[in-house]
């Protein structure tokens, strides 16, 4: 008899329905939004276009994370450092997109210089007023600090829960750094008042639901790219390493330098996505790298099941829309519900949503499994 | 990198497969080893016995490249010399390493351990595209015969008994073609049927390979037939036939206590 021989698809024919489902959904539904008249049941809300815009950058971060999390064990608690950096680059490049429309009028500095009376723009922000430049610098700011973060903890085989230590002081000493004036990113403030993203008002509508479309497409980008990763045999080794990885090593394998890789990846697609989410949300300041968003992240992959891709999707909206509502509905209690989330998901349902669905799919196949011939050893 | 020379070697006889010379490991002031020289020749299946403590697991550290000696060499086919090399390194020259407790990739099926495992580029963007060719599904398929467990191929490892892991990490690293084993107690924790049918594989496997193997169950010992070396506080205290061994007056000491 011929052995089958297992196939690793990048998805499966129901995962492919689903997957061009939600994308049509999300893609065309803004663009009717453009013909519908305001008023009509069919019209969405204009808020929630943004919204949903800014809720697909955070799934890429979940992506990101889960990646390294879910398949390598790496739980990097400071990933909301790489999605900050991101989003500082391109929030340069739109700050040098103001030119002489600020409240200054100086065509070359942007006011909060102005303001601490800098007379010419630091080197560092030389070529932001590119747009390429700083799409290049996006991939390279957080890619370059993951890789020496990388290189320097995996090759010490510093693992665990010391790693998630060392990220979270990384996104804590960034934060740090960032509120201070004379760092040149316009300390507490941050950059704001953006005007133009590549000739367009960011505020006009078509130019929003362009940035929205770009983060659906990001998001859909970020998805294929991590299930080729983890349909790939890098990925079993990723999942061997987080199971054994002194197995992994007596194989012959480079552990470190697998990690590194899927770190480094991680770390500029969160970059990525904190650049989609800047100019959508008009303003990136220190807060970004404040340690408990990189937390946040965490209990969005785990709440939606991390090992999974889709859990950290389904998980970074239904938590982000579950805060949006809370926040407006009952602004206290968001903090309680975080902490009982996380509660909850570690002694309840420790697979998250997707566990518990598959849980629940079990079951109902379960009266027909008994009827399989009990299994031998 | 010169080996140096070894005392009681003929001119002309070829290199042992492995060689420890004055290999020195402390740990806190405590000596895991304690100038332990040890020769293992090509083809050679050699089985380590002595009381816990005896510095057999800190061996086998020393020789994968886990633990760094503090003094002493370890050559390996010659001129290698493996105090200076890293563990994946030292696993593509051709050593492969079960460990004591069986360690399988519990969330990969039975398959997928093997697949891993079969010789293939193990660089990480080599990994990434990571064909599976035709070659290494036939060996995978061979593994299978050595080891049985080709009914749970796509099963999870994690839900294979201790025994049957001990059997699928041996194949990972037939898998890997190491051509020196180093077996840490390889029937621990088997039934006695497991522990007969062990003990065919690895006179079977001992045919073509260099074996070591660690272990505590001297009836186990005795079926191999292999010359024994007895470990103590860190060095060689007697090596012969099991039988030479367990009449040795200070071996008897040593596991009686005096």
């Amino acid at each position: 008899m011929r052995e089958r021989y297992p196939t690793y698809p990048l998805l499966s024919a129901v995962g492919w329905l689903g997957f061009a489902g939600v994308g049509v959904l999300l893609l065309l539904v803004p663009i009717a939004n453009l013909f519908v008249p305001p008023g009509s049941a069919l019209h969405m809300p204009d808020y929630l276009v943004p919204l949903i815009g800014k809720y697909c950058t955070y799934a890429m971060l979940a992506l990101a994370l889960d990646l390294i999390w879910g398949y390598a064990g790496i739980l990097s608690l400071g990933h909301g450092a790489f999605f900050a950096l991101g989003g500082y680059c391109m929030g340069m490049y739109l700050m040098r997109q103001i030119g002489a429309r600020g409240v200054y009028g100086n065509a070359e500095l942007p006011d909060f210089m102005v303001f601490l009376n800098w007379k010419e723009l630091p080197w560092y922000w030389q070529g932001f007023d590119m747009f390429w430049f700083a799409a290049i610098m996006v991939v390279l700011v957080p890619g370059i600090l993951a890789f020496v973060l990388g290189w320097l903890t995996f090759r010490s085989r510093v693992t665990g829960v010391y790693l998630s230590i060392i990220t979270q002081a990384m996104t804590f000493a960034l934060l740090l750094a960032f509120f201070r004036n004379d760092m040149g990113f316009g300390g507490n403030n941050g950059l704001t008042d953006f005007k133009e993203i590549l000739g367009f008002n960011v505020q006009a509508p078509e130019t929003r639901i362009g940035l929205y479309l770009a983060s659906v497409i990001g998001l859909a980008a970020t998805f294929l790219l991590c299930r080729w990763i983890v349909t790939s045999k890098l990925g079993r080794v990723c999942l061997a390493i987080r199971d054994a990885e002194s197995r992994v090593r007596f194989l012959g394998y480079s552990a470190t330098g697998a990690k590194l890789f899927v770190f480094t990846l991680s770390a500029v697609l969160a970059g990525i996505a904190g650049a989609l989410y800047v100019p959508q949300v008009g303003i990136i300041n220190p807060s970004e790298f404040s340690p408990a968003n990189s937390i946040e992240v965490a209990i969005w992959v785990a709440v939606g099941g991390r090992g999974t891709l889709v859990g950290a999707v389904l998980g970074a909206f239904v938590v982000n829309w579950g805060k949006t509502w809370l926040t407006g509905a009952a602004p206290d209690a968001w903090l309680f519900v975080l902490g009982g989330l996380f509660v909850a998901v570690t002694l309840i349902f420790p697979k998250g949503i997707v566990g518990l669905a598959q849980q629940i799919r079990l079951r109902r196949e379960a009266p027909r499994a008994v009827a399989k011939p009990a299994e031998g050893d | 990198m010169v080996r140096p020379e070894m005392p009681g070697r003929l001119p002309g006889e070829p290199d042992p497969h492995l060689y420890l010379s004055g290999v020195t490991v402390s740990f806190d002031g405590f000596r895991a080893l304690n100038s332990l020289s040890l020769i293992i020749e090509k083809g050679e299946l050699r089985t380590i016995i002595g009381p816990n403590g005896a510095g057999k697991t800190t061996m086998m550290d020393v020789i994968t490249g886990k633990t760094r000696p503090d003094q002493g060499e370890v050559f390996y086919d010659g001129d290698h010399d493996l105090s200076k090399l890293d563990e994946a390194t030292i696993a593509n020259l051709g050593i492969g390493r079960k460990f004591q407790r069986p360690t399988v990739f519990e969330n990969l099926t039975v398959y997928e351990n093997l697949e891993l495992a079969v010789k293939a580029d193990r660089s990480t963007f080599a990994t990434l595209r990571g064909l599976v060719t035709g070659e290494m599904r036939d060996t995978i398929d061979r593994l299978f015969e050595t080891i049985g467990l080709s009914d749970r191929r796509h099963e999870l490892a994690g839900a294979l008994s201790h025994g049957q892991k001990q059997w699928l990490e041996i194949g990972m690293l037939l898998g890997q073609d190491a051509q020196l084993l180093l077996l840490d107690e390889p029937v621990a924790g088997m039934t006695d049927h497991e522990t007969a049918a062990t003990a065919e594989l690895i006179l079977r496997l001992a045919q073509e390979r260099t074996l070591v193997v660690v272990e505590h169950d001297m009836e186990f010992v005795r079926n191999l037939g292999a010359k024994v070396t007895v470990l103590h506080e860190g060095s060689v205290l007697a090596e012969g036939s099991i039988d030479q061994v367990q009449a040795n007056q200070r071996v008897i000491e040593v596991y009686l206590g005096r």
